[in-house]
């Protein structure tokens, strides 16, 4: 990007709340992301729509001031909104202004989430704002703002060692971090083995850019209703772990679906029964 | 060599250097019969040392002249090159990376430039992962030194090694040896057979943190093996382990088998990555310069490595 070798561009789609990550291969130059970049977001994603800018009373955004490693940056969003069958957190967006794609995630969320809050970790290219965007079921929106200190994260290459990264591809694995108790809010980890490509690390034999693959959509259910689903891009970390809320009425299954910028498909499940203690 | 390293911090830095003639020679030390080290400063790289942080150093044969590690900028190189001059007029042959960071590495463009003839050698696997970083490293060079990053650039190795290889200097060989990931995907150390003096590289850290930037079980693997062949004199990747190295060794173990440890009971206890960083290996507070600079990142990088353990 600074060195306009490539031109990266993100476009937020109105309709499916998409990422369109266009990857060109030579000359065009493109100007690094500026501010602008929320302003862009915005209007595509909130156009006209009142957003409450100072809402970390209510949605707590932990980032660190400055990432130990800007490819590994743990992010963590709480909400104190309500969140009830009839009046709940129904998206959570990530944006992160100065990243080559900056829209990095938009969670969604059901009554059956008990809670929106999700913990993961992201690639951060450069400082920037990091914002998280809880958008209510009555369409009221509310952001908070942290500014966090990183940079190299996206170009970095993707494993400290691909070839087992790649050999591990799809690998899934489902942890309970609490008890299991009918009716409240169980936290679970969901980790994907992937390397979650960017496109943005050099080829040595190719000189080109190792070609981006990346997880893209990710959708969890319990007793086959959605309780969590992400749609993400690169700025997720290499081996996209991510931990969510769910409330079990009962015994049942919670289920994974995954699938990356490739069209591979991958599943995994566990089965869950009130009673069951954390860790398994 | 302590002295030394106080020494470079007094004598005046030049900006970027010209020809070879021009840089002042950097303080070097003979540690062994025609083994000669300049020691790193311990800190991170700005325009006044140069990205002179790692020990570098060359040997010196009765044909040619083989440099391990070229320093951290050209520069830093050409300073390196203009040591060597004062020592010996013998062709520099090789110039042998013992892995891909910018401190070890960055100098090459002096002796590919000043000493044509010089044939780059590194770890198999060392062209892609520079490469694959070329474009980052390049930007935070010329953003901690300024205008004396100018002519720093990446030089990739001719010569690969991907188990090991000898390499005769006329009348002295040396043994390279790469080794599976541990501080890198690329580490390779360099044995003097002559006076059994071994270049660790970032194998070895003393006095100052390591950086877990390969694999944090890999290396406690490998550190186990350095000793073979056993060697009489150690030159770490940085501080100085001289003939005192089984202590630098035990101690980078230590250090290396808390992280692991402790980071994969936080694991195991469902810890996040931002608990297991704040809680694991408090204990070296105190013991490792630049402790606050990496300690957390490697903690980070533990966690990411172990928790796909099964």
């Amino acid at each position: 990007m600074k060195n306009g070798r490539i031109a990266v561009i993100a476009r937020v789609s109105l309709a499916g709340l998409t990422l369109v990550l266009g990857l060109a291969g030579s000359a065009a130059a493109q100007d690094k992301p500026t501010a602008n970049n929320w302003e862009m977001i915005r209007q595509s994603l909130f156009a006209g729509r009142t957003i409450d800018e100072n809402a970390a009373a209510v949605l707590e955004l932990d980032t660190p001031t400055r990432a130990e490693d800007a490819a590994v940056v743990p992010i963590a969003i709480r909400t104190k909104l309500p969140h009830t069958a009839s009046s709940y957190v129904r998206k959570v967006y990530l944006v992160v202004d100065h990243n080559p794609s900056p829209l990095g995630a938009v969670f969604t969320f059901t009554p059956e989430s008990g809670r929106a809050d999700i913990e993961t970790r992201i690639r951060i290219e450069e400082y920037t704002n990091v914002r998280a965007i809880a958008e209510m079921s009555d369409g009221r929106l509310f952001m908070t703002t942290n500014y966090v200190k990183a940079s190299g994260g996206c170009s970095a290459p993707a494993g400290k060692d691909l070839e087992e990264s790649m050999a591990r591809l799809g690998k899934m694995k489902f942890r309970l971090e609490s008890d299991v108790k009918p009716g409240e809010a169980t936290l679970a980890q969901l980790m994907i083995s992937h390397p979650n490509l960017s496109g943005l690390a050099m080829d040595q034999v190719t000189r080109l850019f190792t070609p981006a693959h990346f997880v893209r959509k990710i959708d969890v259910t319990y007793g086959g209703k959605p309780v969590m689903s992400a749609e993400v891009d690169f700025t997720i970390s290499e081996n996209p772990n991510v931990r969510f809320y769910f409330v079990p009425s009962g015994p049942g299954e919670l289920k994974a679906e995954v699938v990356d910028s490739n069209q591979l498909k991958f599943e995994s499940s566990i089965q869950v029964r009130p009673g069951k203690t954390a860790g398994s | 060599m302590r002295w030394l390293w106080l020494l470079t911090w007094l004598l005046p830095w030049p900006g970027a250097a010209g020809a070879a003639g021009d840089a002042s020679p950097l303080p070097v030390a003979e540690v062994a019969p025609g083994v000669f080290v300049h020691a790193g400063v311990h800190g991170e790289a700005s325009a006044e040392n140069l990205g002179s942080i790692a020990n570098v150093g060359f040997i010196v044969g009765e044909r040619c002249v083989a440099v391990i590690d070229s320093g951290g900028s050209r520069a830093a190189g050409m300073r390196l090159l203009a040591a060597l001059r004062k020592v010996s007029a013998l062709p520099v042959c090789y110039v042998i990376n013992t892995h891909m960071h910018p401190d070890h590495v960055f100098g090459n463009a002096a002796f590919v430039a000043e000493a044509a003839g010089a044939t780059v050698v590194g770890h198999a696997k060392l062209a892609a992962a520079l490469t694959a970083r070329e474009r980052g490293y390049l930007e935070r060079i010329r953003q901690e030194l300024g205008e004396a990053a100018a002519g720093t650039r990446v030089v990739l190795p001719t010569m690969t090694v991907s188990d090991t290889k000898e390499i005769d200097l006329g009348g002295r060989t040396l043994l390279l040896r790469a080794w599976p990931t541990a501080h890198t995907d690329n580490d390779l150390s360099v044995f003097d057979r002559s006076t059994r003096t071994l270049f660790a590289g970032d194998l070895l850290f003393v006095e100052r943190i390591p950086s877990i930037d390969g694999s944090l079980r890999g290396w406690l693997k490998v550190l186990a093996e350095l000793r073979r062949p056993e060697p009489a004199y150690v030159v770490a990747g940085h501080g100085e382990a001289g003939a005192n190295w089984p202590q630098a060794v035990t101690r980078l173990h230590e250090y290396l088998s808390l992280v692991l440890d402790q980071t994969r009971a936080a694991i195991r206890a469902g810890r996040t990555i931002q608990q297991a960083v704040a809680e694991v290996g408090a204990s070296e507070r105190g013991r490792w310069q630049l402790f606050d600079d990496y300690h957390r990142r490697n903690v980070t990088a533990a966690f990411a490595e172990l928790e796909w353990e099964d």
